[in-house]
């Protein structure tokens, strides 16, 4: 188990004052200073020294994404964007730094601009999070007033902040969508290339990173990269917020560092699987877009990116979703399945039309009321989803019905064996209109 | 995707109170020139808080505002469905989460209370017009789960029954509390804390702890050293190794 003295986010739990005083008191803006005056290219290699991989759920290394930004300026302005569009089902993470710890984020965003030769900072906060951002939006003016933050300030870098936020579309937490959001827009997502470090934000040189490899950057540079790369397994490094959600006794949110077993993580922070260990039946590891794990693959489950692809599955942004034997895992998947349809933007035929049809393939087999061979029809359709789209939107609605088909066709099986010995043809609604 | 269109009653103007069109204007300049459409999602939220829904005169109102075709606000009305397009509860509109998650822990009871307690059909306002309900996609308090927003505050860790006495409070005009319904400090575990229990993590002792503020210093220092080393070469002088060394122990110093 971590220690508390290796945690980053030490008022994950909003217990202390997350204004700048209690910041400050927990070692929030220590030497930020010394930080930025040794220099970008000094910044860039200790990140990429650290490990850190990015923690919105594709894993790519944060340091490397901050040093694809042009080093000389051509004139047109470089912008950090901090995609705070939390909207995974399962994940919850970004929350709490936001309204509990958010000067973390205000000193990373001035760190990561100064290392990317960016002066203004968008920060999108999804629309749902208004008292998130309202907090936010208050620790950025403690910053301004105090000078560690805006122009002529203390740290002899000029950086502005600024706060968006959404209304409620899932699909702008793609990053590409979220800069067309940001510039007022539907959230639909470009095309890649030309990718973001060249033309994002109003066409001009942009990163995007989520607010926990933000957040995470000034403990990191603070401590320093050998500190952070110490912790975990390699390439696999370092602390992590975890959610547990679903069927444990005690639900919550805790840092702990990556690689630890699974079953060590639920039974020290999650209070154990409700009704025991033998009552797991399957888990999500990281948000709905990740494949599900069925318990007999949870016993050496190691928590980490490696560990959860050894399962075919994918560690996404830890937000562990744990069900037990009395949940109706088709009805789980196709609720996942139906979420998808509802975010999808609409932009790729594949993904627009596909969501659809995978939801009402997988809603009917939820009842029962499905042939056998559609089952094999509706893997097939998956994979034409897969991989056809602008983004990863239509990958992630696939995935779960992939993983579903992959570990629990037999209850799949069972229930439509079940409805055929006994339909209900009152309750069958022979037309399903097409949207 | 969600199909949404605009309600078919409308009203006839819309304007901004003199404080929310001071505010509107602000908003603007967070932007760069030029680039003020970025302030639409703000400003059509704004516009929902002072109406409790966004018409269509005010998808007009701020495309004017913001110099923006219409279609292009309507576009962005229609796509953000935290936008409501028709009038909902007057004192309330629940809005409950029932993606995964929140539906494993019983959300679906939840909605059936609604159904009964308030209107049959989601987004319909109850008889006396003051509160209304929907169902809605995953709203980020997964631990808390099953749990509902009602704009702007998130009640969470919700039964039939305390979601019951939100409802009869609501009604009845009487304060709710925001957040965990159960004893519970937000997404900590029930029970108690099972991490951040040093006491040194809030004394002020974790203040400067960094061996990366030590190894910045050095990498500062080394640059000087650096930097004097090239000026004495330019300068023609000889034997630079043994003189940087007192360079650095300086630039350390500072």
């Amino acid at each position: 188990m971590l220690s508390d003295k290796d945690r980053i986010f030490t008022n994950i739990y909003g217990h202390h004052d997350w204004g700048l005083q209690g910041a400050l008191k927990r070692g929030s803006w220590d030497g930020t200073k010394t930080i930025l005056e040794a220099g970008r290219d000094w910044i860039v290699d200790q990140m990429k020294a650290s490990g850190l991989r990015g923690r919105g759920g594709a894993g790519f290394p944060t340091g490397l994404k901050w040093s694809f930004m042009p080093k000389q300026n051509d004139g047109r302005p470089h912008y950090l964007v901090v995609n705070a569009d939390e909207s995974e089902p399962g994940t919850c993470k970004d929350r709490e730094i936001l309204r509990h710890d958010p000067h973390h984020l205000v000193e990373g965003c001035l760190i990561a601009g100064f290392a990317m030769g960016a002066h203004a900072a968008y920060i999108y906060v999804r629309g749902e999070f208004i008292r998130e951002r309202e907090h936010l939006q208050a620790a950025i003016d403690q910053a301004y007033e105090a000078r560690l933050i805006g122009k002529n300030n203390v740290h002899g870098w000029d950086m502005d902040i600024y706060v968006a936020h959404g209304a409620g579309a899932y699909i702008c937490g793609e990053e590409t969508a979220l800069l067309e959001s940001l510039e007022g827009k539907k959230g639909q997502p470009r095309l890649k290339p030309p990718f973001p470090a060249n033309v994002g934000l109003y066409g001009c040189p942009t990163t995007v990173n989520n607010v926990e490899s933000i957040a995470v950057a000034p403990t990191i540079l603070r401590r320093g990269p050998s500190w952070f790369s110490s912790i975990g397994r390699p390439n696999n490094v370092g602390t992590k917020l975890f959610g547990i959600s679903g069927h444990v006794n005690t639900p919550c949110i805790v840092e702990e560092a990556m690689g630890i077993p699974f079953k060590e993580l639920i039974e020290k922070h999650g209070g154990g699987i409700r009704g025991g260990w033998d009552n797991l039946k399957a888990i999500i590891p990281g948000g709905a877009s990740c494949p599900i794990i069925p318990a007999e693959q949870c016993e050496d489950l190691i928590m980490d990116f490696d560990g959860t692809r050894a399962v075919k599955s994918s560690f996404g942004t830890a937000g562990v979703l744990v069900m037990d034997k009395s949940t109706d895992v088709i009805r789980a998947i196709a609720r996942i399945a139906y979420f998808f349809k509802h975010e999808s933007c609409g932009q790729c035929t594949p993904c627009r039309e596909g969501t659809g049809w995978m939801w009402r393939v997988i809603d009917r087999m939820a009842r029962g009321e499905a042939e056998k061979r559609e089952i094999d029809m509706l893997l097939q359709v998956t994979t034409q989803v897969e991989g056809h789209t602008i983004c990863a939107l239509g990958d992630a609605a696939a995935w779960p019905i992939q993983g579903l088909i992959r570990h629990f066709r037999h209850e799949i099986e069972e229930r439509i064996d079940l409805y055929s010995r006994n339909p209900r043809p009152l309750e069958r609604q022979m037309l399903e209109a097409a949207e | 995707m969600s199909v949404r269109r605009l309600a078919s009653e409308q009203p006839a103007s819309f304007a901004f109170t003199p404080e929310n069109l001071t505010w509107a204007e602000k908003q603007v300049t967070k932007f760069p020139e030029g680039k003020q459409a970025s302030a639409v999602i703000s400003i059509l939220w704004r516009v929902q808080e002072q109406e409790g829904w966004v018409s269509e005169p005010s998808i007009r109102w701020v495309g004017e505002f913001l110099d923006m075709p219409y279609i292009r606000v309507l576009e962005v009305a229609t796509f953000y469905t935290m936008f409501l397009l028709a009038p909902v509860g007057r004192k309330a509109h629940i809005q409950v989460c029932g993606t995964t998650p929140c539906m494993i822990r019983g959300a679906g009871k939840l909605i059936e209370l609604c159904r009964e307690r308030i209107h049959a059909e989601p987004l319909h306002p109850s008889a006396d017009g003051m509160l209304s309900w929907e169902e809605v996609e995953c709203l980020g308090a997964c631990v808390n789960a099953p749990m509902a927003q009602i704009v702007p505050d998130t009640y969470e860790d919700l039964t039939v029954e305390t979601l019951g006495k939100l409802i009869d409070d609501l009604e009845a005009g009487r304060p709710i509390k925001p957040g965990p319904q159960i004893d519970r400090h937000h997404s900590a575990p029930v029970g108690g804390f099972r991490a951040l229990t040093t006491p040194e993590l809030y004394d002020g002792s974790m203040v400067g702890q960094g061996a990366g503020l030590q190894a910045a210093r050095e990498a500062i220092a080394a640059r000087a050293a650096a930097a004097e080393e090239a000026a004495r070469a330019a300068a023609g002088e000889s034997n630079q190794a043994k003189q940087a060394a007192p360079a650095a122990d300086a630039a350390k110093k500072e």
